[in-house]
């Protein structure tokens, strides 16, 4: 019986820059089936510290490597930047819905596409701007500061055109990463926007899809207890009431999402 | 050499037989259809569904869960379909599974709720019993039926008339003296006992100064509980003689074992299935491996059979 538990083969884990690191392993199966947008929940290690497990973006998945990229920020990604190549990483996936960019990539290539990537939130946009290469992607990558900017060589690499902007003005544009959207969507000719990053960023997102018409879809990250839609704990209020982030997201559309007033 | 021998993992919770004593925990397990890409579902006891009431609950307001040490906090509320949607679009799933399914009912408002409730579900074939959830801790009710032997006895007598399906009265650890509870539940007619739900607890952010959980209190779970569960398990197991069904942080054999060992009939996985989604059937396994490997023929063997300590 195929299962979307597996234990996979550590290849590397080892620190990009920062607090940030970058994991990957062995899972053809995950390789073959991954969507863009879809996370792995990874059990740490074999203890009960932490308890559950860790949701985390596929940030790339080819042949039968799929790697990962985490911040380390408490105890359980902690754990996990300890974690050796050989061992075997519990994984269930890939989970949840992803974004759908099929029908941009393939029927309207020439559609103008943005991606918006706010700290951590590049992982999944790397695979994203894979998958939508041949719509030449611009892409949007915020940080802090510039020596905690991630994948800008990724994305170039993959043919994007790449604008950076820092919230200290120590590379590219000073200031958040939606001003920089709000600058570049001036020029016109947009049609989607693809994000994940920050809440406030996403909610900042939203807003701006929605004056100026254009079509958003946001990845979401919460914390979760299951990660597969069974205990409910990782709901968001949408229009249409509460929505379980692990199952009917991580991706949402802007317009669904409940975030005026709050 | 060791030997093979035939273990038999069947037990009896009044008149349903189950082919080995491994369930899962309502609320922890959906209604099996977010675990049938994990494991061939029929192979373990019998899944209990999360719980049902009769009109649609939206549930309480995120964030709900938070982890703690050894376990979570989860405060859901009962988000459920409610009971015609949940006999529309759930049952049918669960008819195909050939596992016994055993529904979890709960009130919002008045306790009459529960007779409507079993009535219901009373005419249908494929539910093999009735849990009476009268221990959810995060209703914002000021206090639980599970919480009054009185009011436990009343509850439980008024439906035992209205079902000859098994039914299972689920308690509270939130309590004084679980036994007497215990005991209030099996005079009123219910065929077994399952304990325990989830400890009512708290953790606060402490830069923000606010409740890591939107309702601010939820159910802890998790190993961090299972002394607790044990323990009462122990303690009701001395007090009653209809099946207790066990459950509070059990995470693997070994500690399903120590359910059985302090008196339950039959155990139940909550919080572990989020972990590790297929670890019921690992248990079933690991059952039957320990069995084998003591000469154990039938799980009563060691039911309740805790000996004293030696030095």
């Amino acid at each position: 019986m195929e299962t979307l538990q597996i234990k996979a083969k550590i290849i590397s884990n080892k620190k990009l820059k920062s607090n940030y690191w970058h994991l990957i392993f062995n899972s053809e199966f995950i390789a073959r089936n991954a969507k863009a947008g879809q996370f792995l929940d990874i059990r740490v290690n074999h203890t009960d510290k932490p308890l559950l497990r860790r949701p985390l973006s596929i940030h790339s998945a080819k042949g039968i490597k799929v790697s990962v990229i985490y911040e380390v920020i408490g105890p359980g990604t902690q754990a996990l930047s300890l974690r050796a190549p050989g061992e075997l990483l519990d994984v269930i996936g890939p989970l949840g819905n992803g974004f759908e960019y099929l029908r941009i990539a393939k029927k309207s290539p020439r559609q103008r596409v943005v991606l918006v990537a706010g700290g951590i939130g590049v992982a999944p946009l790397v695979l994203l701007a894979e998958k939508l290469k041949l719509s030449k992607p611009l892409v949007l990558v915020g940080a802090t500061t510039k020596r905690k900017l991630l994948c800008e060589k990724e994305f170039k690499n993959l043919g994007c055109s790449v604008k950076i902007s820092t919230d200290d003005g120590s590379l590219g544009f000073k200031g958040r990463v939606t001003d920089l959207l709000k600058v570049n969507l001036a020029q016109g000719g947009f049609s989607n926007i693809f994000a994940c990053g920050p809440e406030p960023m996403l909610k900042s997102i939203a807003r701006i899809a929605d004056e100026e018409n254009l079509n958003s879809q946001l990845s979401l990250e919460t914390h979760m207890a299951c990660g597969i839609g069974a205990c409910l704990g990782c709901v968001i209020t949408t229009k249409s009431g509460y929505r379980r982030v692990c199952k009917d997201g991580p991706v949402f559309s802007g317009k669904e999402l409940n975030w005026q007033g709050r | 050499m060791a030997r093979q021998i035939k273990t038999d993992l069947t037990v009896d919770i009044g008149n349903l037989i189950l082919k080995n004593p491994v369930m899962v925990a309502s609320g922890t397990f959906g209604y099996a259809e977010e675990f049938k890409g994990f494991f061939d579902l029929k192979k373990i006891g019998a899944i209990v569904t999360k719980t049902i009431t009769i009109k649609p609950r939206q549930g309480n307001l995120p964030p709900r869960t938070c982890e703690t040490p050894a376990g979570m906090l989860n405060s859901i509320g009962l988000e459920n379909p409610g009971i015609d949607k949940f006999i529309k679009d759930k049952l049918p799933f669960l008819k195909g599974l050939g596992v016994p399914v055993i529904v979890s009912i709960a009130a919002e408002d008045d306790p009459g709720e529960f007779s409507i409730l079993v009535r219901e579900l009373d005419k249908i074939n494929l539910v093999s019993a009735i849990e009476l959830n009268i221990s959810c801790p995060n209703m914002q009710k000021n206090k639980l039926i599970s919480q009054d032997a009185k009011e436990t006895f009343a509850l439980v007598s008024t439906v035992r008339r209205l079902t000859k399906k098994c039914l299972i009265t689920k308690l509270s650890p939130n309590v004084t003296f679980i036994s007497e509870i215990a005991l209030a539940a099996q005079n009123a007619g219910s065929d077994a006992i399952a304990l325990i739900n989830t400890l009512t607890g708290m953790r606060i952010d402490v830069r923000k100064r606010s409740p890591k959980i939107g309702s601010w209190v939820g159910g802890l779970s998790g190993p961090a509980i299972r002394p607790i569960a044990v323990r009462m398990v122990w303690e009701v197991y001395n007090k009653i003689n209809i099946p207790i069904i066990g459950m509070g942080g059990i995470m693997d054999t070994e500690s399903a074992l120590e359910f059985f060992i302090a008196g339950a009939t039959a155990i139940s996985i909550g919080t572990a299935n989020f972990i590790n989604p297929k670890v019921s059937l690992e248990v079933v396994s690991g059952l039957k491996q320990y069995m084998s490997d003591n000469n154990i023929l039938n799980l009563s063997e060691i039911i309740g059979r805790l000996k004293a300590c030696k030095d």
